[in-house]
């Protein structure tokens, strides 16, 4: 009797020592399969020379030299170089801008804070369709401007095949941004304002403060949006499809509806598996020096 | 007394043996299809009815989204899971593509029953057959290559009907342009490019050219001067539409001709549904013409089958042939493509109640047959399979909405095609 009360106090014991490890098992094993193995079955799949059905013939390199060699990937690859630089640059900016701004102490600051953020709460697939009504020459701003009186107004980029790209831009800023703001106005309050209170005391001017203690302070902080908006430009698919269908033509195309076009309407899932590694190392190449400089920042502090 | 009782009694064993046969063999089948808004969800529903009407268990598999995308995906992890549904709503050279993966069912029987080798034309039977076995049944046929136009508008610039050679058609828009119509409606994505890149195609080049061109891929023809001719006749073309065209949807395109916004448009037949929804009446409030064509007619047919997948279970293959036994039916042809568009797939069906575009489309498909103008679409999948049409596609559209030299626009698509085929 008493033994049996031991070892049940035991179990309990190791239960509850065990208790996270146990908890989280399961979603661990869950997402080692159904990420990293999936990760792997497609890079394999990138060596195969799969076209409609999965098959496990090897092929080399060959589905890499194919896709590198097709127009439309150099298009689309093109397209995340311009639509991922200009979305990172302008969203810092602003979200960074705006931040400074709503920091300032003002009145109705909650209100503001929640119009620049509520786009965010929208879903791309959303801003895609009301950009496309706004951007639209025959039915949005440009209509509008002309039925105002203003009849040299163009603004038709949206049906421009060389800026159509630009359009997603648009479109992808204005919903980015505000979360962007929201990062940094969090971290601006986090600033210690004891020392700002002593850099005035100093005699030193607001924009000095900005750009000599507090920006420099946030850094992390501008490391994060990066990682975010980077990996938020590479796997952009659902804006553009809503957006520009990926047209003119495939002037807006992305990796991410290159391989969907690849995988579902093209019956070529090799290339399709091959674009989808060469957007992973596009990833990776922006997490690896991310997560490295972090544990070494964690090294350091610890 | 004795004699009746014994029939009584044979004749209740008889009974309970047929229904008990009946209950273990109710043919099933489960029909895995996109037809899920307007007309073609009714098509869908009257098949539905007649299966069930000769006993069958209709199991309803749509996949809505994506002009058939999302059902393929579907379809690709059914057939990898050993669960294939037992009736596919698929078409052109996929149908080849399944059958090489050995996943499609045979249906000589029913075909030879029923003779389909009389009544299908030969080229839809090449599609619908894999190694000399029917694997697919179907259900209609589409013309692509018309003219929809408005005769309103043409009547302000003095034409009648719609133009009879592309050199006609330049003419004819350019006036409408000149008058302040907008010539041609237009959606700028992909497959409308490829729509009317391939009417051009067989319109300049003839039936012949068509055949070598898109169906054979001959590299000759590929690069050769007439498809310089064909390109250079597509930047004029792209003069001919509104600014607003690109990402339009098919339906708006057929909208404006029928509000007067714009004189004509290039699709396939069912732009007609569009117009026939709208209450307008063929030959008084728009206009069929076939597309122009300097060298020989032709028609370019777009056909909707459905494929067969081998299935497990006596219920399920009986099932199977009697739904095919339907789809080729005569009921079933006409009042499928009555709400369709199109025109039936088999020869003897009446087509007293067609309207007279669809009259137009059969007489012609059956000139045309004759000649050896009766051609599968390439833009909507008939004439190749997806790798190799998508590279055609892709070429055409980032022409026709560039300013890409008709030379580069040749040289690109020896590229692409040669590319898309190893």
């Amino acid at each position: 009797m008493g033994a049996s009360s031991s070892t049940e106090s035991n179990l309990m014991a190791s239960l509850q020592r065990n208790l996270s490890k146990i908890v989280v098992a399961p979603s661990f094993a869950a997402s080692l399969f159904f990420v990293y193995g999936f990760i792997l079955w497609t890079a394999w799949m990138a060596f195969s020379k799969s076209r409609m059905m999965p098959v496990y013939d090897w092929a080399g390199l060959r589905q890499y030299e194919r896709l590198w060699q097709m127009e439309r990937w150099h298009v689309a690859i093109e397209n995340l170089l311009i639509f991922g630089g200009l979305f990172i640059v302008i969203c810092l900016f602003l979200g960074c801008l705006l931040a400074v701004l709503l920091d300032q102490r003002i009145r109705a600051e909650g209100v503001l804070r929640t119009v620049f953020l509520y786009p965010m709460a929208l879903s791309f697939i959303v801003t895609g369709t009301v950009w496309k009504w706004i951007l639209n020459p025959g039915l949005g701003l440009e209509k509008m401007m002309h039925d105002l009186g203003w009849a040299s107004f163009k603004f038709d980029w949206l049906v421009n095949s060389d800026f159509a790209i630009y359009t997603v831009v648009i479109a992808a800023v204005w919903q980015a941004s505000g979360f962007v703001m929201a990062m940094f106005l969090a971290a601006l309050r986090g600033v210690d304002q004891d020392i700002i209170r002593a850099a005035y005391m100093d005699g030193a001017s607001l924009p000095r403060i900005y750009f000599g203690i507090i920006i420099p302070s946030i850094r992390p902080v501008f490391l994060s949006a990066i990682v975010v908006l980077a990996h938020l430009a590479v796997k952009s698919f659902d804006l553009v499809i809503a957006l520009t269908g990926g047209g003119p033509g495939y002037s807006s195309d992305l990796p991410a509806t290159f391989m969907y076009t690849m995988a579902f309407q093209r019956n070529q899932l090799g290339i399709s598996a091959a674009s989808a590694m060469m957007m992973l190392a596009t990833v990776m190449a922006i997490i690896v020096p991310y997560l490295y400089s972090e544990l070494r920042g964690g090294k350091k502090n610890g | 007394m004795k004699l009746s009782k014994s029939i009584l009694a044979a004749s209740v064993g008889i009974a309970a043996l047929a229904s008990a046969s009946l209950a273990h063999a109710e043919p099933t089948a489960e029909v895995l299809h996109w037809w899920t808004s307007g007309g073609e969800a009714k098509a869908v529903a009257a098949l539905k009815k007649d299966f069930e009407e000769h006993g069958g268990k209709w199991e309803d598999s749509p996949v809505a989204g994506g002009a058939g995308d999302a059902a393929m995906t579907v379809l690709r992890s059914r057939v990898l899971s050993g669960d294939a549904p037992s009736a596919v709503q698929l078409k052109g050279p996929a149908i080849q593509e399944w059958a090489e993966q050995g996943a499609l069912a045979n249906l000589d029987d029913v075909a030879k029953k029923e003779d389909w080798d009389a009544v299908i034309p030969k080229r839809i039977q090449d599609i619908m057959k894999y190694d000399g076995d029917y694997v697919a049944v179907p259900v209609n046929i589409h013309r692509v290559n018309w003219i929809w136009s408005n005769p309103e508008l043409l009547a302000k610039v003095g034409a009648k009907e719609g133009p009879k050679t592309w050199k006609e058609f330049n003419e004819l828009a350019e006036k409408l342009k000149a008058a302040g119509i907008t010539p041609l409606a237009h959606g700028g994505q992909p497959w409308q490019d490829a729509t009317i890149f391939e009417t051009v195609v067989l319109g300049m080049g003839g039936p012949e050219f068509y055949q070598q061109a898109l169906v054979d891929l001959d590299e000759d023809a590929l690069k050769s001067d007439t498809m310089k001719k064909v390109f250079d006749e597509m930047r004029t073309i792209r003069g001919y539409v509104d600014p607003d065209f690109p990402g339009r949807d098919w339906n708006l395109a057929t909208a404006m001709v029928m509000n007067g916004k714009a004189a004509m448009q290039i699709m396939g037949d069912w732009a007609k549904g569009e117009f026939l929804a709208a209450g307008k009446v063929p030959g008084k409030d728009f206009l069929c013409s076939a597309t122009p064509a300097d060298d020989g007619n032709g028609f370019l047919f777009n056909t909707d089958s459905f494929a067969m997948f081998k299935v497990s279970g006596e219920d399920k293959i009986e099932g199977q042939k009697l739904l095919a036994e339907l789809i080729m039916g005569k009921k079933f042809q006409k009042t499928f493509n009555l709400l369709k568009g199109s025109i039936p797939a088999r020869t003897g069906v009446s087509l007293d109640d067609f309207d007279e575009c669809a009259k137009k489309s059969e007489a012609d498909m059956q000139a045309d047959q004759k000649t050896g103008g009766f051609l599968p679409s390439m833009a909507h999948g008939m004439a190749l399979p997806g790798h190799l049409s998508g590279a055609i596609v892709d070429v055409v559209t980032a022409h026709f909405n560039s300013d890409m030299s008709s030379d580069e626009a040749v040289n690109r698509l020896v590229e692409a095609v040669e590319l898309a085929k190893d």
